[in-house]
């Protein structure tokens, strides 16, 4: 055993404190190694253990969501990321995981190897990865203040970062979502999704199998940085922050791109015994991880682990989380293989232990014990907290009488120009969304399409989350999540087939965040059950907390979901003059916790739309019988700004065009009797806009007729380029080339000031 | 047609070349690793997009020095057809097979998204099916694609009707508007002295099935497949 802390004063109870372990914890550590843990297993049990790690705040609750199916290979929770069937022998690997807490120091290095990150979880599954999504979150980015100059900082940084190393590493980043807030101002959010493709029989396992196999190490040498950030991501961000700049990794897209290769050349040889990542924890988390699956033990020898520098400490070479390294167990005879692979791309690689059948993590250094701790206890033996939940303040419903009726005239333009509503094209040109040349729909209709050329299949995906809805009401806005995550797919032609989700929250310790989380997990849940969908896995990131107060509740949710046939393939764009628009579903009336109130009142509250499953579902199911049978030119799902910012957008064109190829849309809602504010910008849920041939009316009544679903002919698609709405006798009329300036211009405009 | 596609260990535009090559009837086409001495047995070379060697340096800086550069050298020189896209371009431009260089897209960001290029002539064997002052629609994707060269360069460039494409219009107007990069003269691809080596910043070969929105990349491959079946060789 190397000695305790020189320092008489530093107890190792002192040291486990400063380690952000409690002292229940400490007790229980004392328990399981029956003795004093040393300084270094004091580190592995706090990264181990730490909310990043091992979920103990929230696991109980992440029990809730439905996971099984008939489709789902590999299980939430069993490995990297979980694993779905698309048939024919073939299946996707996908995960979205957080990377805000690095983000928020070094936006750029942070959401870089956020992305590196991910895209490692589903290549450690046997998987190429294809593609990627991204949900952002940040402050205001408008104005001349220090705090609105920093939220831009950090939005060009996470958008260059992530640009970065998806670019360079050549995954397409297809989609995602990014909205602002100043509840995020400080502590913005970086979600990173990654999907890859496999065959069935290409699953790979991050278990230690096999007694006596050699354990690898290979990818990059160890260096200092990210050192303990698995813990750093699980406390509250302050001003000090700053100072844990170290505990930011630095990423290298080009080691990865090799490691990658490598990796699924190694897989493909068949001398894999288990693969892990070096994620959070590094060194720590993957070799207690594999053995704790394999029901083995691991034995490793730091002396071996190729290094940066040939002073860093056992304590460092444990806890740092250097980028762009793997863990790997061959059988044993087939280390020749992995030379040989490990020497075509030029990457290091080294013999750092083996298997062993005792169950414990031991870690060497030459001669030296330094770790001794049974593998299981540390990655699957964390404590597990209920913490306590507030009591539900159910939001004050809203007093339409206390808002006064702006001009939707002028509305429309304000919505338009809201960084959450606008045009996002100055982030998502950014980034390559045409390499791997399977991009069929890019970022700016509902959801992406990528044709899986191997499979010959076309999956859509989108990630969705309305945080304004959830800061409200967590479980009715988690709910929202799911139903306009599905509602996007359904506009493309997609059907659901799995989720992904990421819990971001404030500490869980205040009651009121820990009530947030587990509504929001409860409303998940029920969507995913209602839809039938199960979740593959996901991500919790808590303790977001900014100087002021919790970030706004941010459950993100992404689905993945399959198009049958070429021609199912649906973009939001209206397609030619003379197609007639319909809405499917209800005018609806619904304002609280609209974009309206926000924008034009400046007012976060009411409450926020309901959603309904059993509606949901039958709308979104007509159209895609709708789509199926060749009726749908267009769809469109109403979301943020309501109806007339669905229709305004609808008009705006293929963003996949060198030309801007503008339409105009001549609708008539009819007498309502109601206020045009509620008419035109309420956030009604289930409600789509989609556009079909003249010719193709009748078929089209017909149908949605003996559905008995609500629905109305709104109007028509016209050349001229005006947005005309007709309520209640009075008309609202737009140019369209002017709202699509306006909508495409504003961010590039707030990015140059 | 026999193609090879080079490998570098950086390279993320091998497969889709690979893919759109083979799309092609009479045209067999298979990568070529970074390490590899020969390319004697090809028609057609091409080098892909990507970050050949993480390109943290001048893009392509280092690729130049790779193994495989002094077959493409020695093939160059004996006349066979050589294709740099994007970071091919790049490396082309560094290992002096192509004049002037790519510098940092002027506004510092990377773009994505498809522009419409201008074909200047036809009299080349990668344009030669394409009619002088035609638009096509190709997608772009880059972070370092201004292309800068010396006032004498680019004036030579002009004279001897080297300059392949330039970024325009939907009216094949040659504005500033049009330019993504800052490239002089609008410049997005261009060919050299012999007329047997093209460098572009575009990527033809993700424009080559109208699933993926445009087809006009085709006609670039099936000008190089025209040439090379033809039998003819480029003037040395």
């Amino acid at each position: 055993m190397s000695s305790l802390p020189s320092s008489p004063q530093l107890t190792p109870s002192i040291l486990a404190e400063q380690h952000g372990l409690s002292s229940e914890e400490y007790q229980k550590i004392l328990s399981l190694l029956g003795r004093e843990p040393n300084r270094e297993e004091i580190g592995v049990f706090s990264v181990m253990w730490s909310e990043h790690c091992s979920y103990k705040n929230s696991r109980l609750e992440l029990k809730k969501f439905p996971t099984t199916g008939k489709k789902v290979l590999v299980k939430a929770g069993e490995e990297n990321a979980g694993v779905i069937d698309i048939g024919e022998g073939w299946a996707v690997a996908f995960k979205i995981e957080s990377h805000n807490h690095p983000s928020a120091v070094e936006p750029f290095q942070g959401a870089a190897t956020g992305v590196g990150g991910i895209i490692r979880d589903i290549f450690t599954m046997g998987a190429r990865p294809i593609f990627l999504l991204n949900s952002l979150r940040f402050g205001p980015i408008e104005g001349d203040s220090l705090r609105a100059r920093d939220n831009r900082q950090l939005f060009s940084g996470v958008v260059a970062g992530i640009a970065h190393y998806g670019n360079s590493i050549g995954v397409p980043t297809i989609g995602g979502e990014v909205y602002f807030d100043p509840s995020y101002n400080g502590n913005p959010l970086v979600n990173a999704f990654c999907l890859g493709v496999l065959k069935h029989e290409q699953i790979a396992r991050g278990a230690a199998q096999g007694i006596g196999n050699p354990i690898f190490y290979v990818g990059a040498e160890t260096g200092r940085d990210g050192l303990a950030g698995a813990a750093f991501a699980s406390r509250e961000l302050t001003e000090e922050s700053k100072a844990d700049r170290p505990a930011v990794q630095v990423g290298d897209p080009f080691r990865e791109k090799l490691l990658l290769e490598a990796c699924l050349e190694l897989l493909a040889s068949g001398c894999v015994a288990g693969i892990q990542d070096m994620g959070a924890a590094g060194l720590t988390c993957s070799t207690c991880e594999t053995a704790s699956r394999g029901g083995t033990g691991v034995e490793i020898d730091l002396d071996l682990v190729p290094k940066r520098s040939s002073d860093l400490t056992s304590y460092e070479l444990l806890l740092s989380e250097s980028q762009e390294r793997m863990l790997v167990i061959v059988h044993r005879g087939e280390e020749a293989t992995l030379q040989r692979i490990f020497e075509k791309w030029e990457l290091p690689y080294a013999l750092i232990g083996r298997v062993t059948d005792d169950g414990k993590m031991r870690v060497k250094r030459g001669e030296d014990l330094v770790v001794d701790i049974p593998a299981r206890a540390l990655a699957d033996e964390a404590p597990l907290y209920q913490r306590e939940a507030a009591i539900w303040k159910a939001p004050v419903p809203l007093d339409l009488t206390t808002v006064a009726e702006c001009d939707p005239m002028i509305v429309l333009h304000q919505l338009l120009v809201h960084p959450s509503i606008a045009s996002k094209q100055w982030v998502w040109r950014q980034y390559d969304h045409t390499v791997q040349t399977g991009t069929v729909v890019p970022p700016g209709s509902d959801a992406a399409v990528f044709y899986v050329r191997e499979a010959n299949k076309f999956l859509a995906a989108t990630s969705d989350c309305n945080a304004l809805y959830c800061s409200l009401d967590p479980y009715e806005g988690a709910k929202i999540a799911v139903a306009e995550a599905a509602r996007n797919l359904a506009c493309s032609g997609a059907v659901p087939i799995g989720a992904t989700d990421n819990l971001n929250f404030g500490n869980p310790h205040k009651p009121e965040s820990f009530y947030q989380l587990r509504a929001a997990v409860e409303g998940i849940s029920e969507g995913c059950r209602a839809f039938d969908i199960p979740v593959t896995g996901g991500n919790v990131s808590l303790y977001n907390e900014s100087q002021l107060a919790s970030i706004d509740p941010t459950p993100t949710v992404a689905l993945v979901g399959l198009i049958e046939k070429r021609e199912q393939i649906t973009t939001q764009f209206f397609k030619e003059p003379g197609d007639l628009i319909y809405l499917l579903g209800e005018l609806g009336s619904e304002l609280g916790g609209s974009h309206y109130l926000l924008t034009a009142h400046g007012r976060k509250e009411g409450l926020p739309p309901h959603v309904d499953f059993e509606y949901e579902k039958a709308i979104q199911k007509q159209l895609l019988s709708l789509i199926r049978a060749g009726l749908v030119r267009s769809a469109h799902d109403c979301s943020e700004g309501g109806i007339a910012v669905a229709l305004a957008e609808a008009c705006f064109g293929d963003s996949k065009k060198a030309e801007v190829q503008l339409l105009g849309a001549c609708i008539d809602l009819g007498k309502k009797g109601v206020r045009s504010d509620v008419a035109l910008f309420n956030e009604s849920q289930s409600r789509i806009i989609f556009s079909t041939k003249a010719q193709q009316v009748e078929q089209v009544e017909q149908e949605l007729q003996a559905s008995g679903l609500p629905f109305s002919r709104l109007g028509s698609v016209t050349k001229e380029t005006m947005l005309s709405i007709q309520l209640d006798e009075k008309e609202y009329s737009w140019s369209t080339a002017v709202l699509h300036h306006s909508w495409f211009t504003a961010i590039p405009h707030i990015m140059q000031s | 047609m026999h193609c090879a596609v080079l490998q570098f260990p950086g390279s993320n535009g091998d497969i889709d070349a690979l893919g759109a090559l083979r799309s092609f009837q009479n045209v067999t086409a298979e990568l070529v690793w970074h390490q590899e001495k020969s390319l004697e047995s090809f028609d057609f070379i091409l080098l892909p997009g990507g970050f050949s060697y993480g390109d943290y340096l001048r893009c392509g800086a280092i690729a130049r020095f790779s193994p495989i550069m002094h077959a493409v050298q020695k093939a160059a020189a004996s006349g066979t057809l050589i294709l740099g896209i994007c970071n091919g371009f790049q490396i082309l431009c560094e290992a002096g097979l192509l004049p002037g260089t790519l510098i940092r897209n002027r506004n510092l960001l990377f773009r994505c998204e498809e522009r419409l290029v201008r074909v200047e002539t036809s009299d080349s064997p990668f344009t030669k099916k394409i009619s002088s002052g035609s638009l096509l629609h190709l997608p772009i994707a880059h972070g370092e694609g201004c292309y800068f060269a010396r006032e004498e360069t680019l004036q030579e460039l002009h004279d001897k009707d080297q300059i392949l494409l330039r970024y325009a219009t939907s009216k094949g107007e040659i504005t500033k508007a049009a330019n993504p990069n800052g490239s002089c003269k609008n410049i997005a691809g261009i060919c050299n002295l012999e007329r047997n080596i093209f460098g572009l910043m575009p990527h033809p070969e993700r424009a080559c099935e109208e699933l993926l929105g445009s087809t006009d990349g085709r006609i670039i491959f099936e000008s190089i497949l025209d040439h090379v079946h033809s039998g003819a060789r480029s003037s040395l």
